[in-house]
């Protein structure tokens, strides 16, 4: 066949395009047994409809593409954000292999977790064995400062006491004494990612802490809990505008320099992350920020319990930011700096110079629930009108949250939410009442291929396009790029459906 | 999180011993001193809760669970139930026989409980754990920040004290992990020979106490009938006497301590010593012989 020759060997995306693939799929066909492309065709047709829709929407015991992740995976990324932590899944290697190569295949970078191997005799006899031998091994191999421990379904299923087993392996000599091992219990048949993430950190914070804050002595920081933040320029903005503001803060679970590492040509197995001696003086700052509500739950319950003011701010469009740093001003006493009033300024002249381009667009969007209120946020404020929304690990405080929101502009109050549905109902959602617009991770991009509603790629995973995890959406930086995204893949697809010449290039123009 | 107030104690015994009759029997002693009592029924069968409830068996938290989908549809209210004096009562439910997994069902419905705010006051709570302790959910109940004593039910049959064994084998293997401890065994009389001396010995062996011994009074049956504890139904008996003697000794125990299980061999030696086998020389023409065999020979 056509690969004999090195020097042109074919990326798969082409190799299948060859006439000798092409006649053999043909051939096959003759084997495959399949219905003719007629009745495909029909009943293709057919799932676009109303009727399919209804069909669609009674489905019960199917899930087809959820729009979220297993609690390890929330779980493993909260612990990458620490100091010299390794992040160790007690369950089975190949669970393990999907979270790391979930994370590298968004984040283009290396991703260290381990995990204890459990197989069918553990699974019998119970895995406190794996978790002694893989913690010693992955304290003498890897010398993390902190072992972070989580689960897979199979520990959870067969009921394997984390704490019971952490002990007896510090009895055993397999990590020091006093070395932390924070563990979560994180069965991936309840909750999400978003719970994962909560538990871990909640679990790291406590291990770290002392259980009580000493005396009235405060560190003068402000905490800051991102969530389960997958954009990496995120981070960098908070650390941007907290020094632009010169308030001093303790931003926990920073991966930012772990998953967005410099190529120096030397291979670094802990390139960053919160400081340990940070985190475990997070009891003693004075008022902690989550910048996301639903990952964060328990961990804010936790810190109200330490006596210690806490709120969510997400820094998402001008409302959000402007709250942000008032939020920042009003703990620290410190003024907001003139060099943030200009950024501001420069996000709302964006905003207008777009603004007629985006206003009373109808957009279905998806993702978890703090990004969705972020997203429907900076939608209204540029008159964009949200229609289908769609939260696969949705809850009851959520959908009353958003709802509140979209009832506070009129370029909401159409939108439907759609709590615990997947992206096989949002097909529908597209086919049925077609909007302008879709906003979600790579996954939309099956949405595109069968409904062609243009995609802006906002969220995780994204693996089909490159460094967008380097930008921020939050500040009012974020706010232009976000503008940016979508105006332009409005005004991309504004010229796709206006390009061929003497039919509908009428307004083929060069200036939108 | 469980206020550490709590004095959490667990029920653990042979199938069929009368777990359940002896802790509902002994809760309802303890509410008769004005105790608040919550029992967490962690057996499939749910029977932990029928005779405080006067029910058959009480919704549990699984049942509900299965029907909506998921155990967060699930309100409190709707498996915390108040029974006999107050004592709350709650059921974890399971899987039906031969599919699912008991185990994670107990877990689920600990982790339920805890979440929704059920562990607070209160002076007693009181796991009834089905068999012994064989898998991660049946140890649940005695993980860290559980249950800190274990009441072992148990008889002078051989076999209830095999189980009583291996529940200490149990419980020795999160007593250095966790803070769990035995707080004695419980005699529900069969009526065998030398009961009382062997359950004692045995106790001892196990470096603890036999902390009642209960004896088997056709009473018991009148009042589970009638889906009833006997102190409830027969107030004056002396049965009812026995169970409140059992719930004072429980409240006032401080003797908790971590138990030294022994082996098969250990404890079929005891056996001997108690005249109840022969040694192993004494009874080889006996074993794998029928009762009509034997008396042949």
């Amino acid at each position: 066949m056509a690969q004999n020759d090195i020097n042109k060997i074919k990326d798969h995306a082409e190799l299948f395009h060859q006439s000798e693939y092409q006649e053999l799929f043909a051939e096959k066909k003759q084997f495959e047994g399949g219905h003719s492309p007629e009745e495909v065709e029909r009943v293709a047709e057919w799932t676009k409809g109303w009727e399919y829709r209804e069909k669609n929407f009674n489905r019960e015991a199917l899930t087809v593409n959820p729009a979220k992740a297993c609690q390890p995976l929330g779980a493993i990324l909260a612990a990458s954000g620490f100091e010299g932590t390794l992040p160790f899944v007690h369950g089975s290697q190949g669970c393990v292999a999907y979270f790391r190569s979930h994370f590298t295949r968004h984040f283009k970078e290396p991703f260290s977790t381990v995990s204890s191997s459990m197989t069918e005799d553990a699974a019998v006899f119970g895995g406190q064995n794996n978790m002694i031998e893989g913690l010693a091994n992955s304290y003498k191999l890897y010398q993390p400062k902190m072992i972070a421990v989580s689960t897979t379904c199979m520990a959870e299923v067969i009921g394997d006491d984390l704490q019971a087993f952490i002990t007896n392996a510090k009895h055993a000599d397999a990590v020091p004494h006093d070395f932390p091992v924070p563990y979560a219990h994180t069965p991936s048949f309840v909750g999400s990612h978003i719970t994962g993430y909560d538990e871990m950190l909640k679990n790291i914070l406590t291990t770290l802490n002392p259980t009580k804050p000493t005396g009235s002595w405060r560190n003068g920081k402000i905490n800051i809990i991102p969530g389960f933040e997958t954009y990496v320029g995120n981070l960098r903005e908070v650390k941007r505008i907290a020094k632009a503001m010169d308030v001093e803060i303790n931003l926990l679970a920073d991966n930012s320099d772990v998953l967005d590492s410099p190529n120096t040509g030397t291979y670094q197995m802990y390139p960053g992350g919160t400081p340990l001696a940070d985190a475990a003086d997070t009891i003693h700052g004075e008022a902690t920020i989550a910048l996301q509500a639903y990952s964060t739950v328990r961990t804010r319950k936790m810190i109200t319990g330490w006596g210690q003011p806490n709120q969510v701010v997400r820094p998402i469009g001008i409302r959000g930011t402007d709250e942000f740093l008032m939020k920042l001003s009003a703990l620290s006493g410190k003024p907001i700096p003139a060099e943030l009033e200009a950024e501001r300024g420069r996000a709302v002249d964006a905003l207008t110079d777009s603004q007629a381009w985006l206003h009373g667009k109808r957009v279905a969007l998806y993702g978890d629930p703090d990004l969705v209120i972020g997203l429907v946020q900076f939608l209204l404020e540029v008159g964009a009108e949200p229609v289908h929304i769609v939260v696969s690990n949705s809850n009851d405080d959520f959908e009353t949250e958003l709802r509140a929101l979209l009832d506070s502009s009129p370029a909401g109050s159409g939108a439907t939410i759609w709590g615990g549905k997947d992206l096989w109902h949002m097909r529908s959602l597209l086919f049925t009442e077609p909007v302008d617009l879709l906003i979600g991770n790579s996954y939309g991009k099956y949405l595109w291929r069968d409904t062609k509603t243009p995609l802006v790629r906002i969220g995780y995973p994204i693996f089909d396009r490159h460094h967008l995890h380097r930008y921020s959406t939050y500040g009012y930086q974020g706010a232009i790029n976000l503008l940016n995204w979508i105006v332009n893949a409005l005004l991309d697809e504004l010229d796709r459906n206006t390009i061929v010449p003497a039919k509908t290039d009428i307004s083929y123009d060069l200036i939108r | 999180m469980t206020e550490p107030s709590i004095r959490q104690i667990a029920f653990y015994g042979k199938g069929g011993i009368g777990k359940s009759t002896t802790s509902q029997n002994t809760i309802a002693g303890l509410a008769e001193f004005g105790d608040r009592i919550m029992i967490v029924g962690c057996d499939p069968k749910a029977d932990s809760t029928r005779l405080m409830l006067h029910s058959k068996a009480q919704t549990t938290v699984l049942h509900l669970a299965a029907e909506r989908g998921a155990v967060e549809d699930v309100e409190l209210e709707e498996v915390l139930l108040e029974g006999y004096k107050g004592v709350k009562c709650v059921e974890s439910g399971g899987p039906e026989p031969g599919v699912g997994c008991a185990g994670r069902g107990i877990i689920t419905a600990i982790n339920f409980l805890e979440e929704n705010g059920a562990y607070e006051d209160l002076d007693f709570v009181s796991y009834d754990v089905l068999g012994d302790v064989v898998c991660g959910g049946f140890a649940m109940p005695i993980r860290e920040g559980k249950a800190q004593e274990i009441y072992i039910v148990t008889s002078g049959e051989m076999m209830a004290m095999y189980a009583a064994n291996n529940i200490a084998r149990g419980i020795l293997k999160y007593a250095h992990s966790g803070g769990v401890r035995l707080g004695g065994l419980i005699c529900n009389s069969r009526q065998c020979d030398r009961e009382l001396e062997l359950i004692e010995t045995l106790a001892k062996r196990l470096n603890t106490q036999m902390i009642h011994f209960v004896p088997r009074d056709n009473i018991v049956q009148h009042a589970e009938l009638r889906r009833m504890t006997v102190i409830e139904y027969a107030p004056e008996s002396n049965q009812a006497q026995e169970y409140r003697s059992l719930a004072r000794k429980i409240k006032d125990n401080t003797n908790l301590t971590v138990p030294t299980p022994i082996t098969m061999d250990e404890l079929e030696d005891l056996l001997v010593e108690f005249g109840i086998l022969g040694d192993d020389s004494a009874i080889q023409h006996l074993i794998g012989k029928t009762a009509a065999e034997v008396a042949v020979v």
